[in-house]
């Protein structure tokens, strides 16, 4: 069975939790004692259905109160074909950052369309979001038909002015779905009411859209995340390099290079819960033990030979602020890119992004929450990276301020 | 594609391998439950032929079923791995504090204090735990790594961002994270990776005859030494297994005819009710009383 994993975004207004609690509830995801608490806190909020759906998602006093979600919330629910790892996000420009959050590791986006409305600037927020995230696929629900009468035609004019501005954004693979959250049309079976749709209903769609990245088929990177050195009488000379294939594939006798060292040298053998095998692929969490002795630690990159990644200490990225407070000028940050930590300052702002038109302005030196930017990284030690647009797992990073503690940003090497 | 299984494997041994890599004095909270068996079985797939970089932690509450405290002394000591546990008898002794009161007396609220102690006692800076998002609205809502203040308390407000699978694990002295490495995982993907793995269980997640009272609400609980038996209690004896092992004050069982894990499969897969809403009685409290827990330093 495969695993997906996909985020939603949109507000309460657009119906994304109706949505959500419309997919456990008709995949029988829910229990009936959630059901049955659900349906005494209906009647406590008012809202005219027999039950909120969007009560199951909101899992905070404060959300519940306010009647909007504020944080990530993740559900599940499985299908005969698919595990599906929904992130929940919110809608509202002051929680991007925990938009962002919840979309960074997502196979698919679905955003939502109110019928009524079209494309409105949180539709852009989230797409342009997507795209700076490289959502592999993003799904366009246009939601509510019920209020618009089911007409084909406000669909399709969504449709057509979705895939204009997308193009601009560089979005490639999208698809559209009308639904009716709350009527149930559409989301997993077909409908009468949307006859002229002849494509696959929500449930059909995430039961059959592609998730495999074929990133097996990218260059083989490793990172160190901690060494294995058990000291007793047999194992004596054991010394492992436990951490995940992040991208490829490394075989026992690859001539490899360990970054930032900068040394070469060979794979003698790869372990697997003590197992040894020929070969270990993307995803695989492994042992690995080098034919030499190096001063190999946690952070360290291992690549094969002749599939360098860059390696340097000056890195162009686009970042998120995620940070209450604004960013101060030579501000001490630590750079982590997985395991790999280094002390690094931002150099430059070069421009900052318009998160609803996707133009860049030039920087005017400050950065806010939710703000994002164009910048430039000098880090202390050499960071090894590939372009996270060609590569998710090694072009990611965040930062941490020294001070605090807190991570005050996330973003993508360009 | 790998199966999902593996991939919730391996994003499990990734957390357990980055707070092997990220803090100095790391606990496994371990209660002889299937969550913190199944995250002891990702130890070892994590850390063999290394010994663990942490110990096993329990905090007894004094309510535990005997067969999960066996189990847990027996699994310890087959691994060779440390066990530390303290009990929260001691704690409401040593602090004179008000032991829970009525006719199913809980120590849930009591064990925080426990767990803060044994937090400063060993200055652990982070606590591995099998907290599931799946069980719980206000978990569902939780961080991989959750930062804890002093006093061990959440704030849902003050959440760090977590982006892709990049852990940020700093900490001020005295603070600490708790880590919850099968957060994706929901109740079914745990049977069905103890099915794959052939993890062994207490005997009490298998059904068996036991005597219970049947509470109004229609759930059964264990007839113990903890339990005040009130003259017009009805008494049942029922073929039972239990979802969840708490205590035994607030851990109603379930009818039940599975004796072998694929029968448990079968089992939940057809039950219409939550694991904690079947079990739990702490959560019928209020809508809030988890968040309010874990504010309060609770897991």
């Amino acid at each position: 069975m495969e695993l997906l994993r996909f985020f939603t975004a949109g507000n309460v207004d657009d119906g994304k939790s109706t949505l959500i609690g419309r997919l456990l509830y008709d995949s029988k995801s829910i229990s009936t004692d959630i059901i049955e608490t659900l349906t005494r806190q209906s009647k406590s909020t008012g809202v005219d259905t027999e039950i909120d759906l969007a009560l199951l998602t909101d899992g905070l006093r404060a959300e519940r109160e306010q009647g909007i979600t504020i944080d990530v919330a993740y559900k599940y629910f499985t299908t005969e074909k698919r595990k599906f790892i929904i992130a929940d996000t919110p809608g509202h420009a002051q929680y991007t950052r925990n938009m962002f959050t919840g979309a960074s590791n997502a196979d698919l986006a679905i955003i939502l369309i109110d019928a009524r409305n079209g494309i409105t600037d949180q539709t852009k927020r989230h797409s342009i979001i997507s795209a700076i995230l490289g959502i592999p696929h993003i799904l366009i629900c246009v939601n509510k038909m019920d209020l618009v009468e089911y007409k084909k035609s406000v669909f399709e004019e969504i449709k057509s002015d979705y895939l204009k501005f997308s193009k601009k954004i560089g979005l490639e693979k999208i698809s559209f779905i009308p639904v009716s959250a709350l009527a149930g049309d559409n989301v997993v079976k077909s409908s009468e009411n949307l006859a002229w749709f002849k494509g696959e209903s929500l449930f059909e769609f995430l039961e059959n859209v592609p998730v495999a990245e074929e990133n097996d088929q990218k260059e083989a990177r490793f990172q160190v995340q901690y060494v294995i050195r058990p000291q007793t009488d047999e194992l004596h000379d054991y010394r492992g390099y436990a951490g995940s294939v992040l991208s490829g594939s490394l075989r026992k006798g690859d001539r490899v290079q360990i970054l930032p060292l900068d040394v070469s040298t060979t794979i003698e053998k790869i372990e697997k819960f003590q197992i040894e095998l020929e070969e270990a692929m993307e995803g695989d969490p492994i042992v690995i033990h080098l034919s030499e002795d190096f001063d190999v630690s946690r952070g360290s990159t291992i690549v094969k030979l002749n599939e360098l990644p860059n390696s340097d200490n000056f890195i162009e990225a686009t970042i998120c602020w995620m940070d209450n407070k604004a960013y101060q000028s030579g501000q001490k940050l630590l750079f982590q890119q997985n395991s790999f930590r280094s002390k690094a300052v931002i150099k430059e702002l070069e421009a900052k992004i318009d998160i609803h038109s996707f133009d860049e302005v030039p920087s005017d030196g400050t950065m806010n929450l939710n703000d994002f930017c164009k910048v430039n990284i000098k880090t202390a030690e050499s960071v090894s990276y590939d372009s996270y647009w060609r590569n998710r797992k090694t072009g990611a990073f965040i930062l941490i301020n020294e001070n605090t503690n807190n991570t005050v940003a996330a973003g993508v090497i360009h | 594609m790998k199966d999902y299984l593996d991939q919730l494997e391996a994003e499990a041994i990734y957390i357990l391998r980055e707070v092997a890599g990220q803090f100095d004095r790391p606990a496994l909270l371990f209660s002889g439950g299937k969550d913190s068996i199944c995250l002891v079985h990702l130890a070892l797939k994590a850390f063999r032929p290394g010994k663990f970089p942490f110990p096993l932690v329990h905090v007894d509450t004094g309510h535990n079923f005997e067969e999960a405290l066996t189990f847990r002394d027996n699994l310890a000591e087959k691994l060779g791995e440390r066990l530390i546990v303290r009990k929260v008898e001691d704690t409401i002794k040593a602090k004179n504090l008000q032991d829970g009161k009525g006719k199913f007396p809980s120590r849930n609220g009591l064990q925080t204090y426990t767990l803060l102690d044994v937090i400063e006692e060993f200055e652990f800076d982070a606590c591995i735990g099998g907290a599931r998002r799946d069980e719980e609205k206000a978990r569902a809502k939780e961080r991989i790594f959750s930062v804890r203040d002093e006093f061990g308390q959440w704030d849902p407000k003050k959440q760090r961002p977590e982006l892709w699978n990049i852990y940020n694990g700093k900490i001020d002295k005295g603070e600490n994270v708790r880590v919850f490495p099968i957060s994706n995982w929901t109740e079914l993907d745990v049977w069905n990776y103890i099915k794959r793995e052939q993890i062994e269980l207490p005997s009490i997640y298998f059904t068996h005859e036991r005597e219970c009272i049947l509470t109004e609400h229609g759930q059964l609980m264990n007839v113990n030494e903890f339990v005040q038996l009130d003259a017009d209690d009805v008494i049942v004896k029922r073929n039972v297994r239990y979802r969840t092992v708490g205590d035994m004050t607030c851990t109603a069982a379930v009818e039940s005819e599975a004796y072998t894990v694929d029968d448990i499969i079968m089992e939940i897969k057809e039950t219409k009710i939550s694991e904690r809403g079947a079990t739990r009685m702490d959560d019928r409290v209020s809508e809030a009383a988890m968040e309010d827990r874990k504010k309060g330093g609770y897991f």
